[in-house]
This record gives structure tokens, C-alpha cells and sequence, in this order.
């Protein structure tokens, strides 16, 4: 059972964002999707949850193509944690959280004793019981992210996207989230997430994809993927190593080049 | 003031009722509340039925229809547009339903036929309706959509000015006027029997966008990761409310404010979420409207008071009010 990628071209409004992309997300592994600003990462995870058609290739949801699947139905399997984590009203966050719920509700049903169970795991999990009757508007941007994983904790989906969960974080939330994303991994389901943050996709996650120019660069293990050559070519960085107690530590540190310039 | 949806429900429903019974009680000729309720179910004297199934019944219906059509439209579309400050003046049907009514009164057809304002009308509401619906069929964003309704707004606004400027006489501009400030005045059954298909079949397509508008609420990627079809969601919103507030305006005139403030109003009441809001704001748009048209009929109006007027000067500094005490919480 996984979610797969294959051969996947998108391009938008004449402009070639990815260019034959194959990825597998299985259950189980926590997948980082990492590359520089541009290389078509947002696009990929937008196209593997169908918020972007692809001009060819195919997404298969446990070995049948996506478009087969009803969006409630894949709503079940997929869920998914916006950049930024946008919320439009002053709404609570257990009503926030408790929105996660919808793909297996009616249009007109109402939050049952089995769906409340579930919203107030979730919000252990990720340390946002506290918060409940707190309006998601006065949060910290730290709160606001634990909290919507715990919206896309609900949907007991088989499949988590994030897109840059941990973008604008602080060091502590940073590390929460990952731990949240790490544990939901162990429970056995398959996490793709966006990263920019190396030190920790390699410390987390237990394959890198590396992007570039909508390509894929290079895909497996941390470790493989993050070497001298990857980040040079990529990112035109040097990165700082170093080994401690057995962990392996990466620091982006001073430029090796200039990004190619396309008009 | 928090109080719980079901609450706000049953308590709406019993004021609406209580000044329904009061705007049918109020009237030239006197006739007293048990006489009332016999007419209603049939049981009183032939002249007391007529004043009150004839002259007085579809008034006080046409009152609920509209002021629920436009507090269900307002808070389906500021729901659908995450925005406060939609209503549905904003998808530009109010506007070609004015525009077809001016032209009706421009070219005196109400003289041979007393109808044609009211079908005039809503044929421009449905015409409106009808280029919506062509743009939003075509993947359009929400943001392209309420561009092109106010497109489509501007440009009836024109042409409504441009049929004033050349009124034949002054009685048929004066008539274009305050036909466009709104009116429940000598409406009859036939009135009813015109638009409430319409009304009612707006608020059948509205029916059950709650969730969805919900789940908009994280923004319109997430909300079709959580299984809504946005395309169907935002079709029902523009041409529910597009039908069911075109039919309004094509009886009852041009009605501002009530679509804009009635949702803030509830909010205050119960909280932001969007779903929630429909059904109660439907009831406070009837109550809100119910109350202007009694306050038109108030012995300071001199009978000259206009349903508009009245909404919009009860409707604005309400609406002040609301967002100066919700100021913390809108951001």
C-alpha cells in the first residue's frame, strides 16, 4: 500500500514546473521533500493530493489512479497541512481541530462522541489541549501549526502531506512538530513533508527526495542524499559536517556558486 | 452575549412569529387579534378575511421571504468569499433587477400590464444569474467571480442611471425612484405567486452548503483535501443567492444593508463559523425586515417612508456597533 507518483509533468501557463517525477510515499517512512526555492516541491505535493492536474503521468492511491477515487474517498486517505496554515474566521481551535472531521461526515451531521474522542487525542498529541477554547486568531505561529496537525491528525488518513510545516517556527516548535510527524510515521502511515531546513530533514527523516529544476536530483536515505556534490549542485551551498554520539550533524554554511539565471 | 445555535434558533422563531401576528394586526381598519386568527384559518367574516388574506397576509410573507433571502444569501456569500464585507449586492443581481424594473417604468408598460415590473426584473436577475453561472461553470476563482459581479453591477448602475436621465416626464422618474428604494406596499398573493418559486428554490440549492463553507474556512486547498467539490459549492452559493435575491428585489425593490449586517448581528451571537450561521441569519433577516416595513408604516413616516431607507438607517449604525465591539476579534 503506498502513494506513487509516476512520471509526473506539470506544466503552468507554458512554464515546465516538474519534469518526469516518479516518488513513493509508503506507510510507515517520513518522506522529506527538500530543494531549493522554485524546484517545483509545493507543485508536487499539490499534484499528489489533485489540487494540480498533471499534462501526463500518474498518481496511484494504493495502486489505483486518483482520479478513480471520489474527493471525499480520497479526503479519507490524504489529508493535508497548508503552508502557513491559513484560517479565514475567529473560529475556536476544537472547532478547528474538529473541521479535520468532515471527509467522514454528512453535510448535515453533527459531531458525534467517536469524532470527539478522536479531536481530543489529537489535541494531546500535539500539546494544543490547553488551547481548546482559545481562538485560533490569537495563537502563536508555533500553536497555529500544532494545531493544524492536529486537524489533519483527525481524518485518520492513511497519508499526511505538510508543506513546509516548519517554516517560520522557533527552535521548540520546530522540534515538536517533527517529533509529531515522526511518531505519526511509527504509527504507520506515510508522511511527505516540505523542508528547508537540512540539519532537520537529515536528523528526521528517513528518506530525502532532492529536488531541482523539477527534476529529481537524488532520493534514499539522508545520508546519500545530502552529500557535498547534491548540495552543491542544488543549492550551490558548502554545508559544515560533523559527527557527535553517533549522529551526523549538517549546517548549510557559505555559498559555492551562483543559481543559474533564466530569464 | 454567547448563546447556543439551537437557542438562537428557537428564540428567532418565536419573535419572528410574535411580530409577523403584530405587522398583520397593524392596519387602517381596526380588527381585533381573535379576528385575526380566525381569517387566518379560514373562519371569519368575508370583509375581515379579505383585509387579512388579501391586503395584509402578503405583505408580512413577502416581508419574511425577502429579509430571509437576504440574510441566508449574505451569510452564504461572505462564507463562500471569507470575506465580512460581501453581501449580495456584491454578485451584481440586485442591480439588473433594478435595471429591469427602470426600464419596465421608462417604457410605462405597469399601465397595460401591472405585472411587467416584476417580470422585467426578474428577468434581469435572471440574466445576471445567467452570465454568473456561465463564468463560475469555467473554473473561475472566487476572487474572478465577485470581480465580474461587480462588473456586471456597475454597468446596470449605468444603464439605470442612463434610463433616468431620459424619463419621459417627471411622474415616471419619480416612480423609478422609489420603486428603487424598496417597498412592500399593495403587494398581493399574484406578487407571491411570482417570485416565491424563485425564492424558495434559492433557498433549496442554498440548502446544505454549510459544511462546505465551513471547511472553506481554511482556505480553498485544504477545504477540497477535506473532500468539498469547490466548484459545486461555489456554484450553489452564487446562483442560489443570485435567485432567491433577484426574485426579492424584483418584488420588493432594491433592499440594502439587511445581507451585510444580519450575519455580523448573529455572530455576535454565535460565534464565526459559516455553516452555522445560515439558518439563523435567515430568521434575523425576516425580523430585521419584518420591523422596517412595520417602522414604514409608523404615523412619522406620513405612509411616504421607503422599506430601503429604513434598512439602511436601522441597518448602519447597527453595523457600526457590531464591528466596534468585534473590533478585537477580526483580524
Amino acid at each position: 500500500m503506498t502513494l506513487d507518483a509516476r512520471n509526473i509533468h506539470v506544466t503552468i501557463n507554458k512554464h515546465q514546473i516538474l519534469r518526469d517525477v516518479s516518488l513513493s510515499i509508503p506507510k510507515g517512512k517520513l518522506i522529506g521533500l527538500i530543494g531549493p526555492n522554485g524546484a517545483g516541491k509545493s507543485t508536487l505535493l499539490r499534484t499528489i493530493l489533485g489540487l494540480t492536474e498533471p499534462q501526463s503521468g500518474q498518481i496511484l492511491l494504493d495502486g489505483e489512479e486518483l482520479s478513480n477515487w471520489t474527493l471525499k474517498e480520497r479526503a479519507k486517505k490524504i489529508s493535508y497541512a497548508a503552508q502557513g496554515a491559513p484560517v479565514h474566521w475567529p473560529l475556536d481551535v476544537r472547532h478547528i481541530v474538529s473541521l479535520g472531521r468532515i471527509p467522514h461526515m454528512d453535510p448535515w451531521q453533527k459531531i458525534n462522541p467517536l469524532d470527539d474522542q478522536l479531536i481530543h487525542q489529537a489535541m494531546i498529541k500535539t500539546d494544543v489541549l490547553h488551547l481548546a477554547d482559545r481562538l485560533t486568531t490569537t495563537l502563536s505561529g508555533g500553536e497555529r501549526a500544532c494545531v493544524m496537525l492536529a486537524r489533519a491528525m483527525v481524518a485518520e488518513a492513511d497519508y499526511l502531506c505538510a508543506d513546509e510545516p516548519i517554516a517560520s517556527l522557533d527552535p521548540y516548535h520546530q522540534l515538536q512538530v517533527m517529533d509529531i510527524l515522526r511518531s505519526l510515521a511509527k504509527e504507520g502511515h506515510g508522511v511527505l513533508i516540505v523542508l528547508h531546513d537540512l540539519t532537520l530533514a537529515g536528523r528526521y527523516c528517513d528518506e530525502l527526495v532532492l529536488m531541482n529544476q523539477g527534476q529529481i536530483l537524488a532520493n534514499g536515505p539522508p545520508d546519500n542524499v545530502l552529500t557535498a556534490e547534491n548540495l552543491d549542485r542544488a543549492y550551490h551551498i558548502k554545508a559544515s559536517r560533523w559527527q557527535e554520539n553517533g549522529d551526523s550533524f549538517l549546517s548549510p554554511w557559505k555559498i559555492s556558486g551562483r543559481p543559474d539565471r533564466k530569464g | 452575549m454567547k448563546i447556543s445555535p439551537p437557542n438562537l434558533i428557537l428564540l428567532l422563531s418565536i419573535s419572528l412569529c410574535a411580530l409577523a401576528f403584530l405587522s398583520l394586526f397593524i392596519g387602517a381598519a381596526d380588527i381585533p387579534a381573535r379576528d385575526i386568527l380566525s381569517a387566518l384559518i379560514g373562519n371569519a367574516s368575508t370583509s375581515t378575511e379579505i383585509i387579512i388574506l388579501e391586503l395584509r397576509l402578503p405583505r408580512v410573507l413577502l416581508g419574511i421571504m425577502a429579509g430571509a433571502s437576504l440574510g441566508l444569501s449574505g451569510a452564504a456569500l461572505q462564507g463562500l468569499l471569507r470575506n465580512p464585507l460581501a453581501d449580495p449586492g456584491v454578485i451584481g443581481v440586485s442591480a439588473t433587477a433594478g435595471l429591469g424594473a427602470v426600464i419596465a417604468i421608462y417604457l410605462g408598460l405597469s399601465s397595460s400590464f401591472p405585472l411587467s415590473i416584476q417580470i422585467m426584473s426578474m428577468g434581469g436577475a435572471l440574466l445576471a444569474t445567467f452570465i454568473l453561472s456561465f463564468i463560475s461553470s469555467r473554473d473561475s476563482s472566487v476572487l474572478t467571480l465577485i470581480l465580474a459581479g461587480i462588473g456586471i453591477s456597475s454597468l446596470a448602475t449605468a444603464a439605470i442611471s442612463l434610463t433616468m436621465n431620459f424619463a419621459k416626464n417627471p411622474m415616471s422618474l419619480q416612480d423609478m425612484i422609489m420603486w428603487l428604494l424598496g417597498s412592500l406596499d399593495n403587494r398581493t398573493m399574484t406578487d407571491i405567486t411570482l417570485a416565491g418559486p424563485f425564492i424558495i428554490g434559492g433557498w433549496l440549492i442554498l440548502r446544505g452548503v454549510g459544511q462546505g463553507l465551513n471547511a472553506s474556512s481554511l482556505g480553498e486547498d485544504t477545504a477540497q483535501t477535506l473532500g468539498i467539490n469547490l466548484k459545486v459549492l461555489r456554484m450553489r452559493v452564487i446562483i442560489g443567492s443570485a435567485i432567491s435575491v433577484g426574485a426579492t428585489v424584483s418584488v420588493c425593490g432594491a433592499i440594502g444593508f439587511v445581507g451585510l449586517v444580519v450575519p455580523h448581528m448573529v455572530r455576535s451571537l454565535i460565534g464565526h463559523a459559516p455553516g452555522r450561521l445560515l439558518l439563523p441569519s435567515a430568521l434575523m433577516g425576516a425580523i430585521l425586515l419584518t420591523l422596517a416595513d412595520l417602522a414604514t408604516r409608523a404615523p412619522f413616516g406620513h405612509g411616504q417612508l421607503r422599506l430601503g431607507v429604513v434598512t439602511a438607517f436601522v441597518g448602519s449604525p447597527l453595523f457600526l456597533y457590531i464591528i466596534y465591539k468585534t473590533r478585537g476579534t477580526m483580524r
